[in-house]
């Protein structure tokens, strides 16, 4: 059975950050860092605040392309994923191919469909696509593949057809890994968004980022970094929910559990 | 007679599996298939489900040919094979749903055999919090919901442990009476097959051939202490000198 953490457990981690904070603000202080290479934290807090309707119109516009491209990634690998599972001869041709698709730098990538597809959202949501969709497809194939034999041959011995094995039996079964895909693909597709923006755009973070870059504002700089942390955090946090509510039977306990009835 | 099995034999690349196997079943009867593990008990109740095809023989359920036709006997292995993610209700009605059954309909038509099968209060729990032994009647259960009138258990009790084995095979032949299923019995178990069948096939010998068939004399004619049918130290004899002759 899993602890329940304790407050005391959450109370470590959080008191090491303010201690980091403390010291980043100490040597800010003392100046043996000078100010315009590291803003102190205050200084940063108070970019933050101050920057903060602008900041979010530019994450509104992130958040846009990011959903778009998780969206289409989620399809995509979700296709890719059924095809291959039912056809082995797809899966033997393809997954090499794919697993090599992705040893590509998605940075090479990005000034490539800059140039097909002009600074639009078209190019960033495409490079999203690209990246968010491999750890789905891995994910839902493992998943299939993981299935018990027995299971299957249970149901067909219950005479049911394909589309309803994949209903009943594969799809939820491989929700868990899909879920921890899609996990890494949040995080990819974050960051993709911010990179695709850096090399060309006229709106998101990544294009506010280069621009306060450029004009020497460091602690706008920490500023936005953060903000691009939090989003990412905020949206994983969002998928932890979602994967809860979908698999409610992950987390209903077990006969050993709640009765006290031990082995 | 309601299933039989005309000389089935069955090899795996060179291997020779089974070796003219028949074996029939009458209505109501209970029928074991006992073997060592590793026989091909396994690959016989496969080919009778209509999962895999003999390289010769036939399957004959009430006068139908249904060699390697699948969804005419209901089917259960060791496993559970419950769904995880499905409520024991929905588990158990997965059969009539497979059948084109609506869910609420399926659910309501399984939820009246919740008691007879000791399951009352399960339903709306998910498999992982549930004991092995109703694990294993809401197993039977669904089997049973399959509607067939031919069930082939493939060594159902035997990842259970000796406590909940007993109970749960007191339990399912009250059950039987009850239902009146006819029944296919794969078992290692020479106990287990004569505390609860009708009839024996002993398979053995590589390939599988029928050594003995055993008539244990039904059900009414066991000891009411023990389970046991009257002259059991000498059935069991008989089988152990099948499996081994040499030690006789």
């Amino acid at each position: 059975m899993k602890r329940r953490p304790s407050i005391t457990d959450k109370l470590i981690p959080l008191a090491a950050l303010l201690i980091l904070i403390l010291v980043w603000e100490l040597i800010c202080l003392l100046g043996i860092v000078p100010g315009y290479m590291l803003p102190s934290p205050v200084r940063v807090g108070a970019a933050f605040i101050s920057e903060f309707p602008l900041m979010m119109s530019h994450a509104w516009v992130t958040l846009c392309e990011t959903a778009a491209g998780l969206f289409l990634g989620i399809i995509l690998g979700f296709i890719t994923a059924a095809v291959m599972d039912t056809f082995g001869t797809v899966k033997r041709a393809l997954y090499p191919i794919l697993v090599l698709s992705q040893t590509i730098p998605t940075v090479a990538l990005a000034p490539l469909l800059i140039l097909w597809f002009s600074y639009g959202m078209a190019p960033k949501v495409i490079l999203i696509v690209l990246t968010s969709f491999f750890p789905i497809a891995v994910g839902l194939m493992d998943g299939f593949a993981g299935i018990d034999p027995d299971q299957i041959n249970l149901m067909r011995a219950m005479k049911a057809g394909k589309l309803q094995i994949f209903i009943h039996l594969k799809f939820p079964g491989a929700l868990p890994e899909f879920f921890s895909g899609l996990k890494i693909a949040v995080s990819y597709s974050v960051v993709s968004a911010v990179v695709s923006e850096w090399l060309g755009g006229t709106s998101g973070l990544g294009v506010y980022m280069i621009r306060v870059k450029k004009s020497y504002s460091y602690d706008k700089m920490f500023a936005v970094i953060i903000l691009v942390s939090a989003v990412s955090l905020m949206l994983i946090a969002l998928l932890n929910i979602i994967s809860r509510k979908a698999m409610p039977w992950k987390h209903c306990g077990s006969y050993n559990g709640g009765e006290g009835e031990s082995k | 007679m309601i299933l039989r099995a005309e000389s089935i034999s069955k090899s795996f690349s060179d291997k020779k599996v089974l070796d003219d196997i028949s074996v029939s079943l009458s209505e109501g009867e209970l029928v074991c298939i006992l073997g060592v593990s590793g026989i091909g008990k396994t690959t016989l109740f496969n080919i009778l489900s209509g999962l895999l095809m003999p390289d010769s023989g036939r399957v004959i359920l009430k006068g139908e040919d249904i060699t390697g036709s699948t969804g005419h006997l209901s089917y259960m292995l060791q496993k559970d094979l419950l769904l995880e993610h499905k409520k024991v209700i929905d588990n158990v009605a997965l059969p009539l749903v497979l059948k084109g059954m609506g869910k609420k309909e399926a659910r309501q038509k399984a939820f009246e055999y919740f008691e007879k099968f000791s399951l009352t209060g399960t339903e709306y729990k998910y498999p992982a919090q549930l004991s092995g032994g109703m694990r294993q009647r809401a197993s039977l259960l669904r089997t049973y919901m399959c509607g067939d009138e031919v069930a082939l258990l493939d060594e159902p009790f035997s990842a259970l442990d000796v406590r909940t084995r007993d109970s749960v095979r007191k339990w399912y032949l009250d059950v039987m009476d009850n239902i009146r299923l006819s029944t296919l019995f794969i078992t290692h178990d020479i106990d287990e097959a004569l505390l609860i069948s009708d009839r024996i096939y002993v398979l053995g010998g590589t390939p599988a051939v029928i050594m003995d068939e055993i008539d244990t004399g039904g059900r009414k004619n066991r000891d009411p202490e023990t389970g046991y049918p009257e002259d059991h130290t000498k059935l069991r004899q008989r089988i152990l000198e099948c499996f081994d002759p040499a030690s006789t």
